[in-house]
């Protein structure tokens, strides 16, 4: 266990650490809790041939949006692309695999890896185009699909505070896939606009337990992609 | 004279009971919040995590940190929420939600409910609509009786990809209000002024019609 200020990195170091062809779990809906700044860092150091998972693509110019434009992206699982025109034609050109999950069951699914578990039952989709390709079984006397969890490498998220040991605070609606994520991936870096010292956050009103974050960036409210919104409104 | 959309939005008000957890679909469901009496207390969820949402108040500051599910900055109201994603589908599949109300590219007599992918032209993936469709146990399409080039939207088998089958509770429409039963599409509601045989030539579905229980709107 590595604790206090080995996790505390720069956005270089951290982001330098994953591969070509990482499955990178990226949170966020819309622009609440997308981790910007670690997602331009990606961008800036040139990775390829990456799988990531988030529950839309952005929008074309910001987030995954400027990596999937980039061609660095070779597949998405996701629950809904409509706010990128760019992500529909490169999937509907057949330059980006595309795999669509009703959003609840994509954070079920995410939830079960982060919990330990191989999968689990569910009636949602039955009777639907979705099911096609699923595994069904009995139970009780009613027919249920399994659903596999899926997992990461890397999970990229965005908190309000940290603190050194990588504990956790996500605020309003950027919370959304970010816990789920931290814990479902085998190394988590994490992002936030400030981070304490240990004993600075409240226990019990921490998301995420500094057990599953590997690394935590600070990035700044003001000129980070955060912050640039902020100013735009 | 209202427009189509302040008839369907006016009567849809209507379906809403206080004390009720309301989903409100992307577009056209996302105004019925400003239809609803401004004292009444309804708790508004939204799919990316908030129970208990509103629009945000004129001239107040956004929270770039709170939108809805249709990506606007909201507030919220006292007694408001705020979880991650496993939890907010947790809600909708224990059917804690009590009211659902969705757009709809075809609705058939059945229920059956059409509403997110037309293949070959529009397929952006399902979002949030499926397990909503499945799990909260009244579902009510709000939507135009006609598509624009005139076609009948509600139909007597949908033609495309279903978004759950046998859903739907209730159809408002410019046109009608319709509920699905077990022996069929029946009417509730006309719209002031328009015919019987008007409402069933725009329409594909077999309508159950008794004229003398048939209120307007």
């Amino acid at each position: 266990m590595t604790l206090l200020n080995h996790k505390h990195s720069t956005i270089e170091a951290a982001i330098a650490s994953i591969p070509h062809g990482a499955v990178i779990m990226v949170g966020g809906f819309g622009s609440p809790g997308t981790p910007f700044a670690l997602l331009d860092e990606l961008l800036a150091q040139g990775q390829t041939g990456l799988t990531l998972i988030k529950n839309d693509a952005n929008e074309p110019d910001i987030g995954i949006g400027r990596l999937i434009r980039a061609g660095r992206v070779d597949r998405l699982l996701t629950s809904h692309i409509g706010l990128n025109r760019i992500a529909i034609e490169e999937m509907n050109q057949g330059r980006l695999a595309v795999e669509m999950y009703p959003q609840g069951l994509l954070a079920e699914k995410i939830r079960c890896a982060g919990a330990g578990h191989y999968g689990f039952l569910t009636d949602i989709g039955l009777d639907t185009e979705i099911a096609a390709g699923r595994r069904e079984i009995e139970c009780d006397g009613r027919t249920w699909a399994i659903e596999p969890a899926i997992r990461a490498d890397i999970a990229l998220v965005h908190a309000d505070l940290a603190d050194a040991y990588g504990n956790l605070v996500y605020r309003g609606t950027a919370i959304n896939f970010n816990p789920l994520m931290a814990m479902a991936a085998d190394r988590t870096i994490a992002q936030a606009f400030e981070i304490r010292y240990p004993g600075s956050l409240i226990p019990e009103a921490i998301h995420t337990p500094c057990a599953f974050v590997s690394q935590v960036v600070q990035v700044d409210p003001v000129t980070s992609e955060q912050g640039r919104r902020a100013h735009a409104i | 004279m209202p427009s189509d959309q302040e008839r369907i939005l006016a009567r849809a008000a209507r379906e809403v009971v206080a004390g009720q957890i309301v989903n409100l679909g992307i577009g056209l469901p996302t105004r019925l919040f400003h239809y609803l009496p401004e004292d009444m207390e309804v708790l508004i969820h939204s799919e990316n995590g908030v129970l208990g949402c509103q629009p945000l108040a004129s001239g107040r500051e956004a929270d770039l940190e709170m939108i809805d599910s249709g990506g606007a900055y909201i507030g919220t109201r006292p007694g408001a929420s705020v979880f991650d994603s496993a939890l907010s589908f947790a809600m909708i599949r224990r059917s804690r939600v009590d009211i659902t109300f969705m757009g709809a590219f075809e609705v058939d007599q059945a229920g059956n409910l059409a509403n997110w992918k037309i293949p070959g032209k529009f397929s952006p993936g399902i979002g949030g609509a499926m397990e909503l469709a499945q799990k909260v146990d009244t579902l009510v399409v709000l939507c135009s009786h006609n598509d624009k080039h005139g076609n009948p939207k509600i139909l007597r088998h949908c033609r495309l990809p279903l978004t759950a089958p046998r859903c739907v509770s209730r159809i408002i429409t410019e046109k009608a209000v319709m509920q699905v039963t077990a022996a069929g599409l029946e009417v509730i509601d006309i719209a002031e002024g328009l015919e019987v045989a008007a409402l069933r030539a725009a329409t594909e579905a077999e309508l159950i019609i008794d004229e003398s229980r048939l209120g307007r709107f």
